[in-house]
């Protein structure tokens, strides 16, 4: 594997399913009465984030605990960063501190990649979403989730069509996971009105259409993603009831869907806008079963990127 | 003490001697023909000699951000890059906006002595696309300024635009417009394309800058006055550009050394020195502007120098300053882009880097025929050697060179301005 984990690209067909893989042997740690391995003591793990995200942050503190690390949590708010420090002084500070890995959570597109990149820190980087960029966990943890109920828990997502639906131009989820279900042989369909799909689209991996009830029943599996509140005032679509009725999914559009079919949300729901509570409630829903393997995979970079194998086998970059 | 020059190549196409005494050319001979015991003598055996270069686009920061620039480093740089004349943007701290700040300008850059520094006026107050600045007051000013722009921003007010272009009429004066139309290009980052969508970053559509081109080419042609492009960056205002001139309206346009060479692929790294307003576009573009640069569709280049302090530039790319130094490297990288690449003659580079830019601005002492009796405002290039851009190697306050690590054919190697040596060998002499 890579040193650093920036992009859903930076992960070949054969590291994604060694990180699923070793999500699985760690999701069992869950499982017992004592949930803590002793893999990563005496490592630090530093949560810098600079945008509130209550959810991630201890998706990874968790993650990172149950392997016996350190945890430093540094939020933005409050601190110096608020104050004007640089990226860069932050990251010197943490160096200096002695952190060996770095989860960062930024507004901006591409602080991540600065971070692993420029030479201010030694400690391995791992994005937790970065503006409208990526957000390569969450598209680990779908990806778990799928494979968990349609292939068994094993190998890759091959064959599989999966519909992402909503916010596609401002979604660091979205990017993350049409990269990664086509590096899994699953093919993604981007579904939303042409407002909210990036110029480009046609270039990017799988498919894309403005029509929800025509994508529905032939998928494996979708993807619903937060319509932001800020989107809502902005022409991006009329009003929110035009956009529930076109594309929120309620009990009526789930009827068509395959049986087998999952419903996954990044949460937080919308619940009334994008996703109706029967639906986010239904049996094909796993959103709540994806925070519970949120921190499994979380567990399984960690321990990957941090010496829980050889690091440099695979390193081609 | 005279200066003889000697053998040099006159636009690349003729080999002659050129003798300086004081600030004048004296005589233009052919080539090891004159003999002169009392001058200094230079052998400019294989060197081309170019009128002085001259600039419609330099941020010089000063007043108000002499962390980034002053007149004096500027001026430094511009002189080390060949120019005998730069033309100061309005966006100063305090704004350009009246006599008093355009006339400091003027004052410094004659104190400095390194090149003519013309003060170019803002359009509305505070650049604030509100109210028209006192324009008459500047244009009557000693800074005699000719060129408005509010350039950083774009005076969008279709109303407001035309007001400015008629009554700029009174002292021929140009409106320089910076094409973005501001609501397409909302937190705009970089070129809207395939790789902005990937990237995650706000996209700069190349029609913000396009329907703004287009709409002021009419006014213009309507109310019968001058327009100015400047740095136009795509195809699509090339193609606009096109059809004024068919149409004989009064537009010129510039375009900068940036985006004849770099294309979006380098906001890959998110290294913000690569952040810049307008945005580095496509590979296409890039073709585009350089043929209409050769065909004289577009008039002339120039710099956009915007220099920033390094703290305002290594950081995360949403946060970081739009902007490039460009005065230094500017005559390697159209070399490189345009007469290594067969596109352009030297004098074909004598004209946009030179005399077009000192008509549009109204010189006239500047992008002058190299001959007797003209002032002695002399850039001399080096067309054979390779270089590697090396950005802290400068005489500007800042190093946000985009093209560091960079190798660019040509270098300029003497600059004399009003008769006298501003860069020997390479070196600035202050």
């Amino acid at each position: 594997m890579k040193k650093h984990l920036v992009s859903a690209h930076d992960l070949t067909a054969e590291d994604a399913v060694l990180v699923l893989d070793t999500a699985k042997e760690l999701a069992q740690v869950s499982d017992r009465p004592v949930k803590k391995l002793p893999t990563l003591r005496g490592r630090t793990v530093v949560n810098l984030f600079f945008e509130d995200s209550t959810r991630t942050r201890i998706s990874f503190e968790a993650a990172s605990k149950r392997l016996s690390a350190d945890v430093i949590n540094f939020s933005a708010k409050g601190s110096s960063v608020s104050k004007g420090e640089s990226l860069k002084d932050t990251a010197q500070t943490l160096q200096s501190m002695g952190a060996d890995a770095v989860v960062i959570r930024h507004g901006s597109s591409g602080a991540p990649y600065l971070l692993a990149t420029k030479n201010w820190i030694d400690a391995i980087v791992i994005n937790a979403g970065d503006g409208t960029h990526e957000h390569p966990t969450q598209a680990l943890l779908d990806a778990y989730t799928i494979r968990k109920h349609l292939k068994n828990n094993e190998g890759d997502l091959k064959g599989l069509k999966i519909a992402i639906v909503g916010d596609i131009l401002h979604s660091r989820v979205a990017r993350s996971n049409a990269i990664l279900l086509k590096t899994l042989g699953a093919t993604p369909i981007m579904v939303a009105p042409p407002t909210l799909l990036p110029v480009g689209i046609d270039s990017w991996n799988g498919q894309y259409s403005y029509d929800l009830d025509e994508v529905l029943p032939k998928v494996d599996a979708v993807m619903m993603l937060r319509v932001q509140q800020e989107r809502m005032n902005a022409a991006y679509f009329p009003t929110t009831r035009e956009y529930s009725r076109n594309f929120g999914l309620n009990a009526q559009r789930l009827k068509t869907m395959q049986k087998h079919a999952l419903v996954l949300h990044p949460g937080p729901m919308n619940r009334g806008m994008e996703i109706t509570a029967e639906v986010a409630d239904s049996t094909n829903s796993v959103v709540i079963e994806q925070v519970a393997n949120g921190v499994s995979v979380r567990m399984a970079v960690l321990y990957l990127l941090l010496g829980g194998t050889n690091n440099e086998s695979g390193d081609n970059n | 003490m005279s200066i003889l020059l000697k053998n040099g190549s006159l636009k690349g196409e003729k080999n002659v001697d050129i003798l300086i005494e004081k600030d004048l050319i004296v005589k233009v001979a052919p080539g090891n023909s004159i003999k002169d015991d009392k001058a200094e003598v230079f052998d400019l055996t294989g060197l081309i000699v170019l009128p002085g270069l001259v600039d419609l686009h330099t941020h010089l920061r000063e007043p108000g951000r002499e962390d980034a620039e002053t007149v004096a480093t500027g001026s430094a740089a511009a002189a080390r890059g060949g120019f005998t004349a730069v033309h100061a943007m309005a966006n100063t701290l305090p704004v350009a906006d009246t006599a008093g700040v355009v006339e400091q300008v003027w004052n410094l850059g004659r104190k400095v002595g390194l090149v003519d520094v013309y003060p170019i006026g803002a359009v509305t107050v505070g650049l604030k696309g509100e109210n028209l600045a006192e324009l008459s007051a500047m244009a009557e000013s000693t800074a005699r300024v000719r060129i408005f722009s509010d350039d950083g921003f774009c005076v969008s007010d279709s109303i407001l635009m035309r007001r400015a272009l008629e009554y700029v009429k009174a002292f021929d004066g140009v409106i320089a417009q910076h094409a973005q139309d501001p609501r397409l290009t909302q937190n705009a980052q970089m070129n809207e394309s395939e790789l902005s969508g990937k990237l995650g970053l706000t996209g700069w559509p190349a029609v913000a800058e396009e329907a703004i081109v287009a709409r002021d080419v009419l006014l213009t042609e309507h109310v019968k006055s001058k327009l100015h492009i400047c740095h136009a960056s795509t195809a699509g205002t090339v193609e606009i550009l096109r059809w004024a001139k068919e149409k004989k309206v009064n537009v010129t346009a510039e375009v900068t050394p940036h985006h004849l060479f770099l294309s979006e692929v380098h906001c890959q790294s998110y290294d913000a020195k690569f952040k810049v307003n307008p945005p580095l576009r496509t590979d296409k573009d890039i073709q585009e502007l350089r043929k209409a640069l050769a065909q004289g569709v577009i008039d002339v280049v120039a710099t956009d120098h915007a220099p920033h302090p390094t703290e305002d530039k290594e950081g995360e790319w949403s946060s970081s300053s739009f902007g490039m130094t460009g005065l230094e490297t500017a005559l390697s990288v159209v070399a490189t882009a345009m007469v290594e690449t067969k596109l352009m003659s030297w004098s074909d580079v004598a004209r946009v880097m030179s005399e077009k830019p000192a008509e549009i601005g109204q010189l006239s002492d500047h992008g002058r025929p190299i001959a007797e009796n003209e002032l002695a405002n002399l850039c001399i290039v080096d067309p054979k050697v390779s270089w590697k851009v090396d950005a802290h190697d400068t005489q500007s306050l800042s190093s946000n060179n985009p093209f560091h690590d960079m190798t660019l054919k040509s270098k300029v190697v003497h600059t004399i301005f009003r008769g006298k040596f501003t860069m020997k060998s390479g070196q600035v002499q202050k």
